[in-house]
């Protein structure tokens, strides 16, 4: 159950169109803080769309999108970053000339304010608290030992992990995370599981788009389903679980 | 005490190493310029202008030539943003054969236009002017290497998307850089005019602009050491090489390219630099 206390996200009849094609249509999502939220929906519902839009990434067509009090609708995607929404890729995009750790470092790029005046070698309180929230980050994903390495020379799985890492590390108020265990086998699947319950607790509220119902029905407080660019349902797990749209979105009409 | 033929050579050496940081900086945010010649002709020229005829002391003539050479990067670096690769490397010849044409043509009375600047002061400003600001530049880019601004740069020359979804602002970063790379080439060019008393628009042709970023590909692009490195081998190497006489310059292309197969990413790469001047962003706290 779901207590709307605390607004964190908000779209208010969100439409985006790619030419003649209505990828997201009038489109209303609330998310409250300290959840796990699910996206789902059929191949090509537009979900990646909704996480391009809520990043800037491509401007709405209509609509508006508010974190906490603030519309960000308009603004670039350097500075939603900025306010504390970070994401992840559905292919994995790391930074191949970098370390691991360096991949998490500059993830915490939102919250540095040091600008040009870094360059001088001071380390500020700041700094010193920002190298502790990129162990921290590591560590919880488990990486701590291949901070070193160059983060595109790790396995699939842990690569995965590096770009949550990176997406974690700036301790942002939402994380969206675009197909988090595409392409990871059971026993990565599950260890994800434990490592999103993790930054759960870290008091960070999550969007997840998933394909694996095992692991939107295990982790997720709140469902909202997606098809042809419009939100079908929305519930618990148990309440999608029976929706009988929901049924036919993914498996078609009986006759 | 040094003989006057390796002074000359290492001043030489200092000026191309300041050119070589010009171009490294923007294509250290996945920026190609092969226009830099034209960014190292504004800075020499704004700043004999302003010793010869203004009578300006030569510092506050040399700064005031790299700004200028800075604002016109900054303003080549906006329209510069929409390309990319060869792209911008043609663009950015394009710009430098405009300054080229432009000393060629305009404020004839004041620089001589086709027939050469002449009469750049008495006697060749000494060494340690040069040196003293190729040291300046590499402290700023040796402390820029080890901070979060310059990662941030890394990460822009990777991937500018996932850099933006990351918080960095990288308009600001790539003009910036841009512009800073064209301040470095005026200051140089400033250098070379009151070096060699005599400038010319041919001095600073296309060639000279591929010899710049030539150093950089060679010496390895993702480090300010690469850039340091590859200057001192295209200057260096061939004059121990004297002793080959008529072979010289063919041996040279052949090491040259003996070096692309066995380091095609360039000598200097990050990697070999971590181990022991990375550690101030490597260490956890």
């Amino acid at each position: 159950m779901i207590l709307k206390e605390s607004q964190l996200l908000t779209l208010k009849g969100v439409s985006k169109n790619f030419g003649g094609l209505r990828a997201v249509n009038d489109l209303s999502l609330d998310v409250s803080k300290g959840y796990i939220y699910g996206l789902i929906g059929p191949n090509g519902a537009g979900k990646t769309t909704v996480f391009n839009l809520i990043t800037g990434v491509y401007p709405c067509n209509s609509g508006s999108i508010l974190l906490e009090d603030v519309t960000v609708t308009e603004l670039k995607s350097y500075r939603i970053a900025r306010l504390g929404i970070s994401r992840t890729f559905q292919t994995i995009r790391l930074f191949p000339s970098m370390t691991t750790w360096e991949n998490v470092l500059i993830g915490q790029n939102t919250l540095s304010k040091s600008g040009i005046r870094g360059i001088l070698p001071i380390r500020r309180a700041q700094e010193v608290e920002l190298r502790r929230q990129a162990q921290e980050a590591l560590k919880v994903l488990g990486l701590w030992e291949m901070r070193d390495r160059k983060a595109v020379t790790l396995p699939y799985g842990n690569q995965r992990k590096v770009e949550i890492a990176r997406a974690i590390a700036a301790r942002p108020k939402l994380l969206l995370l675009d197909e988090p265990t595409a392409g990871m086998n059971i026993r990565e699947t599950k260890d994800l599981l434990g490592v999103l319950s993790k930054i759960h607790e870290l008091g960070i509220t999550i969007l997840v788009i998933e394909h694996d119902m095992r692991v939107v029905m295990g982790i997720c407080d709140h469902i909202f389903v997606l098809n042809f660019g419009q939100k079908i349902a929305e519930g618990s797990p148990a309440e999608i679980r029976q929706n009988e749209e929901v049924l036919e979105a993914y498996l078609g009409k009986e006759e | 005490m040094l003989s006057s033929y390796q002074l000359d050579l290492l001043s030489n050496l200092g000026i191309n190493i300041l050119l070589a940081l010009s171009v490294y900086c923007p294509m250290a945010t996945g920026q190609l310029s092969i226009g830099n010649a034209g960014f190292m002709a504004l800075g020499a020229y704004t700043s004999a202008i302003l010793t010869v005829h203004l009578h300006l002391p030569l510092f506050l003539a040399l700064i005031v030539g790299g700004i200028v050479a800075g604002i016109v990067g900054v303003l080549v670096g906006f329209p510069a943003l929409r390309l990319k690769g060869i792209f911008l490397a043609m663009a950015t010849l394009a710009f430098g054969e405009i300054v080229r044409n432009f000393f060629m043509n305009f404020l004839k009375p004041l620089t001589g236009g086709a027939y050469g600047f002449r009469g750049i002061g008495d006697t060749p400003i000494s060494i340690v002017w040069i040196w003293g600001w190729v040291l300046f530049f590499l402290l700023f880019f040796f402390f820029l290497s080890r901070s979060r601004a310059g990662l941030a740069m890394l990460a822009t020359h990777d991937d500018e998307t996932v850099s933006e979804l990351i918080g960095i602002h990288i308009v600001l970063l790539k003009v910036g850089a841009f512009g800073i790379g064209a301040f470095i080439a005026g200051v140089g060019g400033g250098l070379y005019a009151h070096y060699y008393l005599y400038i010319e628009p041919e001095f600073f042709n296309v060639w000279e602009s591929i010899h710049m970023v030539l150093y950089v590909i060679m010496g390895g692009m993702l480090t300010f050491w690469g850039a340091v490195l590859g200057t001192m081998i295209f200057v260096l190497l061939p004059e121990f090489l004297r002793f080959l006489q008529d072979w010289r310059g063919a041996f040279f292309g052949v090491l040259i390219i003996g070096l692309m197969i066995a380091r095609p990413s360039g000598i200097v790469t990050r990697e070999m630099l971590r181990k022991d001047f990375w550690h101030p962003l490597r260490k956890g706290t």
